[in-house]
């Protein structure tokens, strides 16, 4: 039995097609996948779902009646239902505000946290409705989301991207509450980009590749990399490191201990750790438990007591970002766009952010502005940016380019230490296989890297020695080998050693 | 000396109103997620509305009406520049404040020296009789009592209707309500012309009730101090109520003590309740945790629907 046809959708914006002549269909009760790139046009094809954009050709049809819904509250009320990407919630609203918000004709307070305890039983999906969203962590954030959603008896279940933040524990039991309500009769449509979780969970998937329906497979019948070259449409190269040994520590860490600032933030306890030439380190954890106040320790924006951070000979804990970088403490954080580039400044000008002294970018105050430009031009060149030329605004770049950029910038700047936060968060495969791939030959070269992220797959494939952060405190680093998942997601739980 | 502690607190109560009327607007404001600096010139454009209205009318209930309206239309201006055309909040309302100083000043020529109708006083079954408590509460005009239940109807609105909810929403992150399918613009417009409704309101009751009679620039920084009560407040509509009867507080005793020929230059005395302001601010903004979770998160930043 079918529940939505899509026929024809075609939804253009100046300059490029996001979609073009897309049609597929979803049946009742399965869970169907939807494959692409970043810019594959995944997010316009669910948002003209939802009701956020409109089609500009093409129909659908929902439960055989016609389906054009002009705002999303009036596919809500048609029983579509959305988990996005970047959670929508409301930090400062309780756990019941929230989901009062999502909701057509909310019930009183009362009834509604009684209606949330009772959906968060059946799902067990536990859940206070009294706390606010601001103290909960992620993966609870997420179960908000999902309550809401299920409290008005959805028929199509979208989720965006569901799992990139939850610890394997977490994605085991999202799983089972949504093969729980595929086998009630909820049709899902799910957006990820990690494949071997398709292949497990999905009864079918589409793909998408620069706006067109390329095909319709079984993912069961399928690998990981098939689906990845079909979505690509090229071959891919898993990345290799070509020295294996490691030289003397670097970057010594000892007893770094940080209060945050943040009134939602994690403070760090007493971090120690080293980084030897040659080594990647791989930081896995689950997003709000010290990554971001270990960023800021380690790149020199929160100073930290004198003796915790030793590059080589030198203390610098009390050192700024600039004079941590003439050290050979390079560093990329997670934000691309105002964080690690300025938005509106082009691109000649955002090397002179970090590279203005180890590239020599200047002298007495003035900036040299050919320098600026041929260094940009051998960052694009050298690392496959694409843009139309070293003056375009950093916004202008689509994120996989701009990380791209970012990690040419300072790669190139030939750090002995680069710290990198999510290298690859939101970027397509092949951009993530090209920026894996630099980092383990910056590696090679005699640099220490370390890598923070919260995607496993990646930290399993580049890591020499792993660790685990945890409510601010980092687990002993151990060699990749002879880790798996499950003592990982142990560990993003709060266990001490592996 | 010789000040009366019931006249004080009576007085104060009067000069507190046009102040807890305009920062109750700003507070709606704010909580939308706008940051209208305009405040002192919506209110002096309904001093000199609600004064001209009143005037010739010979009635301060069309007065306060007209000036509501006065207050709302400005603050259209600054609506459709930050909302639609995406305009810097903090620049625009700067530009309002001193638009509305000046289009203020061309209106009210031949205005000035003029005596207002005088607003009657409420009648509380002759409680007003009653010594202390009489004078200081029960012998008002309506504006001072609708100030209060203003108070109470902006608090029961944040707190437990579902269209605060929404405005808290918005202000809160604007993006997740647009994704959700509120209109983030609409509801920024509607808030931002009850702020200046508000304020239009609180201006007209100084130029009718406190002073009364209408003067250039007479509104001297009260739009200020309304904005400062907000954050003084911490965005709680209760603590409206102290904070502004804190500050006329001090203005009051600034002006009894000067009456009374206080030892002390007149100079320090004026500067008194805007030194309590910056005190205030430094003290309430000391803790970074306590006040940013106060703080509407979207507050002063523009809204683009992008997606």
């Amino acid at each position: 039995m079918t529940l939505i046809e899509i026929r024809g959708l075609t939804k253009g914006y100046p300059g490029v097609v996001a979609n073009d002549d897309v049609s597929f269909d979803i049946d009742k009760g399965e869970i169907h996948a939807l494959l692409g790139e970043n810019g594959a046009g995944k997010s316009t094809l669910v948002k003209m779902i939802y009701g956020l954009v409109r089609p500009d050709i093409g129909t659908m049809t929902l439960d055989g009646e016609s389906f054009a819904p002009t705002e999303p509250r009036a596919s809500r009320v048609k029983g579509v239902a959305m988990v996005f990407q970047h959670f929508s919630l409301f930090e400062a609203l309780s756990v019941a505000e929230n989901i009062a918000l999502g909701m057509e004709n909310p019930p009183k307070t009362n009834a509604l946290s009684n209606q949330i305890r009772d959906v968060s039983l059946k799902y067990g999906l536990e859940l206070d409705p009294n706390r606010l969203v601001g103290d909960l962590s992620v993966g609870e954030r997420q179960r908000v989301e999902i309550i809401r959603c299920l409290l008005q008896d959805p028929k199509l279940l979208i989720m965006d991207e569901p799992t990139s933040v939850l610890t394997p524990q977490e994605v085991d039991a999202l799983f089972t509450t949504l093969r729980r309500l595929r086998d009630e009769g909820t049709s899902i449509l799910y957006i990820s980009h990690k494949l071997e979780e398709i292949k497990i969970l999905c009864n079918r998937a589409t793909i998408l590749r620069h706006g067109k329906v390329i095909g319709i497979c079984i993912p069961k019948n399928e690998t990981a990399k098939s689906m990845a070259e079909m979505m690509v449409g090229s071959k891919l190269k898993t990345p290799q490191k070509t020295v294996t040994n490691f030289g003397l520590p670097l970057l010594i860490i000892k007893n770094l201990s940080l209060k945050s600032t943040d009134p939602f933030g994690t403070s760090l306890k007493n971090i120690t750790f080293n980084i030897r030439a040659g080594e990647v380190m791989g930081v896995a954890g689950v997003a709000g438990n010290g990554q971001d106040e270990l960023m800021l320790a380690l790149s020199g924006e929160v100073l930290t007591e004198v003796n915790s951070i030793q590059l080589e000979n030198n203390f610098i804990g009390q050192s700024g970002p600039v004079e941590r970088r003439l050290h050979g403490l390079l560093t990329a954080p997670e934000e691309r766009l105002g964080h690690a580039a300025a938005p509106d400044m082009n691109l000649s000008e955002n090397t002179l952010l970090s590279g203005f002294q180890r590239q020599k970018l200047g002298r007495r105050g003035f900036i040299n502005k050919s320098g600026a430009a041929a260094f940009a031009e051998k960052i694009i060149e050298k690392f496959d940016v694409r843009t139309t030329s070293v003056s375009s605004a950093a916004k202008s770049l689509s994120g996989g380019n701009l990380q791209k950029f970012v990690m040419g910038r300072e790669i190139l700047q030939n750090p002995k230490v680069f710290i990198v936060n999510q290298p690859t968060w939101g970027v397509d495969a092949a951009a993530a296989a090209f920026i894996r791939q630099s980092l383990l030959e910056l590696a090679s070269g005699g640099a220490g890297v370390l890598v923070i992220s919260q995607d496993l797959d990646e930290l399993m494939e580049i890591s020499d020695t792993f660790t685990v952060i945890s409510e601010g405190r980092l687990s002993e680093p151990s060699p990749i080998k002879g880790v798996t998942t499950e003592k990982i997601g142990l560990l993003m739980g709060g266990s001490k050693k592996i | 000396m010789d000040i009366s502690i019931v006249s004080l607190l009576a007085t104060l109560i009067v000069a507190a109103t046009p102040i807890l009327l305009a920062a109750t607007g700003e507070l709606i404001v704010e909580k939308s997620g706008v940051l209208n600096l305009g405040v002192e010139g919506m209110m002096i454009i309904g001093a000199i509305c609600g004064f001209i209205a009143a005037v010739n009318t010979d009635s301060p209930l069309i007065g306060f009406i007209v000036a509501a309206l006065a207050g709302a239309a400005l603050s259209l201006l600054f609506a459709v520049l930050t909302q639609y055309l995406l305009a810097n909040q903090v620049a625009s309302g700067l530009a309002l404040t001193l638009f509305g100083l000046g289009l203020s000043a061309l209106l009210g020529h031949g205005y000035s020296g003029i005596k207002p109708p005088s607003s009657p006083k409420m009648e509380w079954f002759g409680m007003a009789e009653l010594p202390v408590v009489g004078p200081i509460f029960f012998n008002h005009d309506m504006m001072v009592y609708f100030s209060i239940f203003l108070v109470l109807v902006v608090w029961l609105f944040l707190k437990f209707t579902r269209g605060g909810l929404i405005l808290r929403a918005v202000g809160e992150n604007h993006e997740a309500a647009h994704a959700l399918g509120y209109k983030v613009i609409r509801i920024r417009i509607l808030a931002i012309m009850f702020g200046g409704s508000c304020a239009g309101m609180g201006g007209a009751y100084l130029s009718l009730v406190r002073v009364p009679q209408w003067t250039e620039g007479m509104t001297a920084g009260a739009g200020w101090i309304a904005l400062a009560i907000v954050v003084f407040a911490s965005w709680k509509p209760w603590r409206l109520i102290l904070g502004a009867y804190l500050f006329g507080g001090v203005t009051i005793l600034q002006l009894n003590l000067q009456a009374n020929g206080f030892d002390m230059p007149v100079s320090y005395l004026s500067m008194a309740p805007y030194l309590v302001t910056i005190v205030v601010l430094v003290i309430m903004s000391a803790d970074r945790r306590r006040a940013s979770l106060n703080a509407p998160a979207s507050l002063g930043k523009i809204f683009h629907a992008s997606s």
